[in-house]
């Protein structure tokens, strides 16, 4: 039994960190969003199950706002931003995809030689998951800084959240507030962002960040 | 918690996020401006209160030697800044900058970060503070984009990704920590809560708590404005509004700062865990060295004074990386007499940069000619930040040069070629500011010096003299810090 529970965490928070390497090479828009929609389902599929192994029931709480509002309703927003600013095709990345796969790559190595090194003491379930998790936050990050676009920006911030809140949920017992806190502050990072974009959108017709690297007169 | 009628904890946390919700109602903004002044100041006293009567830490909240300093520091700042915002904000009515209704926004915001600060600095628990510091910071975006320039946008967002970056890092942090924790304390609240990690700490497994280490010091590194992460820093201190710059650079930084240490503080009660010092020295040293190369290339006043603040950070980090009773108690009195000197920089800045209408440095030469009362402000409060004496700053940095001789001569010389190149920068910028040909808007300034007074009066009477019971106050931290 532990061993069927350890593989089927495995094998999720696996998916993830791969369904986070198909978020880098995508190159438009929309399918960019429907793969972090994936992502969100996966995550939530992901936490329900830490739920039913560790017999936590609130974790099922976690899994089901990560459902709702991970892969529900702010990629339906996105789509909105989307069409509304006429953005689909534009997918402006800084190096080559190749050279990111790689670079991603290389995170992943990284993160499964530091994690799994620290923590040999730790019980294997916790260590794996946490393991996964980094190279999650890696690869987010490494997507946030590989794009132009505003919004896949903030998809690269989420899916570096989703990260977060799997390693949380890995750490077991971890007190509800924290993951309740998780989802609550990417509602309000969302909320900031929306925000932004709008004002982005009425400054410069358009979500690029390059736009904003135009308009520095006094960069000193 | 105390079982005392009033808790002074709970007031230094209700009051600020009453009259934020209070504030976001009012319209007349010079009712508003003066609701916020009177807030800042019972949240004050409030603080005060708990130097009289101290209340045991409870589950949630906690209130300790180190943190008292903060909290009490925090509403001050708070309350000054709260009086300097009332007349900065009526020139920026009078010049359209801002309108009412963001006015409304601005308050309600101001007094809902005094309350995430506030937060951040009494939680007991290492989640909620992440949270508390979390809420902080959005808050300060929204501020410093308040402007809606391209620049203020510009910032705004910088300072959101980098943010949101560094705050991510520092929740892993928190779960490694709580990862450690775990098996010695058990699952659920305990395993977060200060008090109980620190007697614990020991037995937890050292490697994990290092790994831990290096993403909090990383995540809320970022906040401190330490350099490599520091990009955020001089685009929001120029961007938004002087207050706001000054609660940043005098408060923000100071929670951030305090996040580190008493995760530092885990980290020296475990016997078997790497020493965090060289770390902490090393990122100190290069921002401490960056800025002070940076502050010569400067055009824009407040990006001036943001580069000031990381280099005065770095310093900060380089003390507490030398760790020891000496260093600890010098990095302490820094923090101090930083947060009140940057912020009463600030507000002389604000005034300065209204009076002449820029915020250019070459726009604004003869101040001295102009306006004499804002241009001594500026030099008296450039001296005590660029640590000449009798300023509080010069005694801090002194016990931060003399104990490093003692200990580690060859640190010492990148330190002090760094402060020097430091104290040459601000004084040739503010030289060419305050003497030089009059230029720009000569109109009379309706500048409060209030604020300025009560701030530079405590540093440089801190300078001269500090009181005993604040002296063995500091030791006693100083000793927590290890």
């Amino acid at each position: 039994m532990h061993s069927l529970a350890f593989d089927i965490a495995h094998l999720l928070a696996g998916g993830l960190v791969l369904v986070s390497f198909m978020m880098l090479y995508q190159d438009r828009m929309y399918a960019l969003i429907n793969v972090f929609a994936l992502h969100a389902v996966l995550l939530a599929v992901s936490v329900a199950w830490q739920a039913l192994v560790q017999d936590a029931p609130h974790l099922y709480i976690t899994a089901l706002i990560a459902l709702v509002f991970k892969a529900t309703i702010i990629p339906a927003a996105l789509r909105r931003i989307v069409e509304r600013l006429d953005i689909h095709r534009e997918i402006e990345t800084v190096v080559g995809t190749g050279l990111t796969m790689l670079a991603g790559m290389a995170l992943v190595a990284l993160s499964m030689v530091v994690m799994l090194r620290v923590t040999a003491a730790a019980d294997p379930l916790a260590r794996e998951d946490l393991a996964f998790a980094l190279s999650i936050v890696l690869l987010g990050l490494l997507m946030m800084v590989s794009r132009r676009n505003a919004v896949s920006q903030v998809i690269g911030f989420m899916s570096l959240e989703n990260g977060l809140v799997l390693a949380a949920t890995g750490a077991k017992g971890m007190p509800l507030v924290v993951e309740i806190s998780v989802a609550f502050s990417v509602l309000i990072a969302f909320i900031v962002i929306g925000i932004f974009l709008f004002r982005i959108r009425e400054r410069f017709d358009s979500v690029d960040i390059r736009a904003l690297d135009r308009v520095r007169r006094e960069r000193l | 918690m105390s079982t005392m009628p009033f808790d002074a904890i709970r007031l230094v946390l209700l009051i600020p996020l009453v009259s934020a919700g209070v504030l976001a109602l009012v319209t007349n903004y010079r009712w508003s401006s003066r609701l916020n002044v009177v807030a800042s100041l019972v949240t004050f006293l409030a603080s005060l209160l708990l130097l009289v009567h101290r209340p045991a830490s409870g589950p949630l909240v906690q209130i300790d030697d180190l943190n008292i300093v903060f909290v009490v520091l925090n509403t001050f700042v708070a309350f000054t800044t709260s009086i300097f915002s009332a007349s900065y904000i009526e020139h920026e009515l009078e010049t359209g900058r801002l309108t009412p209704v963001y006015l409304r926004f601005y308050h309600a915001m101001f007094q809902f970060m005094m309350f995430g600060m506030n937060l951040a600095l009494v939680a007991n628990n290492i989640g909620l503070m992440w949270v508390a510091i979390e809420l902080a910071t959005l808050t300060t975006i929204l501020m410093v984009g308040i402007y809606r320039t391209p620049e203020a946008l510009e910032a705004a967002w910088k300072y959101f990704i980098l943010g949101s970056v560094g705050i991510a890092l520092a929740l892993f942090g928190t779960i490694l920590v709580y990862m450690a924790a775990r098996p010695v304390i058990g699952g659920g609240l305990p395993a977060m809560a200060w008090t109980i990690l620190i007697r614990r700490v020991a037995e937890f497994d050292p490697s994990l708590l290092n790994v831990a280490f290096i993403f909090l010091l990383l995540g809320y590194g970022t906040k401190v404005g330490l350099v490599p992460l520091h990009a955020w820093l001089p685009d929001a201190h120029a961007e938004g509004p002087t207050p706001i710059s000054a609660v940043l650079s005098g408060l923000l930084l100071n929670v951030a700062l305090y996040a580190v240490l008493r995760f530092k503080m885990l980290l020296a009660a475990n016997p078997h865990t790497f020493a965090p010092g060289p770390l902490m020295i090393t990122t100190g040293l290069v921002s401490l060295i960056f800025a002070a190369f940076m502050l010569y290339r400067r055009r824009d006043i407040k990006r001036l004074f943001a580069y000031s603040s990381i280099e005065h950070m770095g310093i900060i980090a380089f003390a507490f990386g030398m760790g020891g009773p000496l260093a600890n108690f010098a990095g302490l009195l820094h923090m101090t007499m930083h947060s009140l000197t940057k912020s009463a920089i600030f507000f002389t800045v604000g005034h300065v940069a209204q009076v002449k209408g820029t915020q250019r440095i070459a726009d604004m030469g003869g101040l001295s000619v102009t306006h004499p009362a804002l241009a001594w402000a500026l030099v008296i409060s450039v001296a005590a930040i660029a640590g000449l004496p009798p300023s509080g700053i010069f005694l801090s940095e002194f016990l931060v040069v003399s104990s490093t001789f003692a200990r580690a001569p060859l640190l010492a010389i990148p330190l002090v070629v760094g402060l020097l190149l430091a104290i040459g920068a601000l004084l040739v910028k503010v030289g060419g500011i305050v003497f030089g040909e009059p230029r720009g808007n000569t109109a009379p300034d309706k500048a409060s010096f209030v604020p300025f007074v009560a701030h530079l009066a405590i540093v440089i009477a801190a300078g001269v003299w500090l009181p005993g019971p604040v002296v063995t106050w500091f030791h006693n931290i100083a000793q927590l810090l290890g």
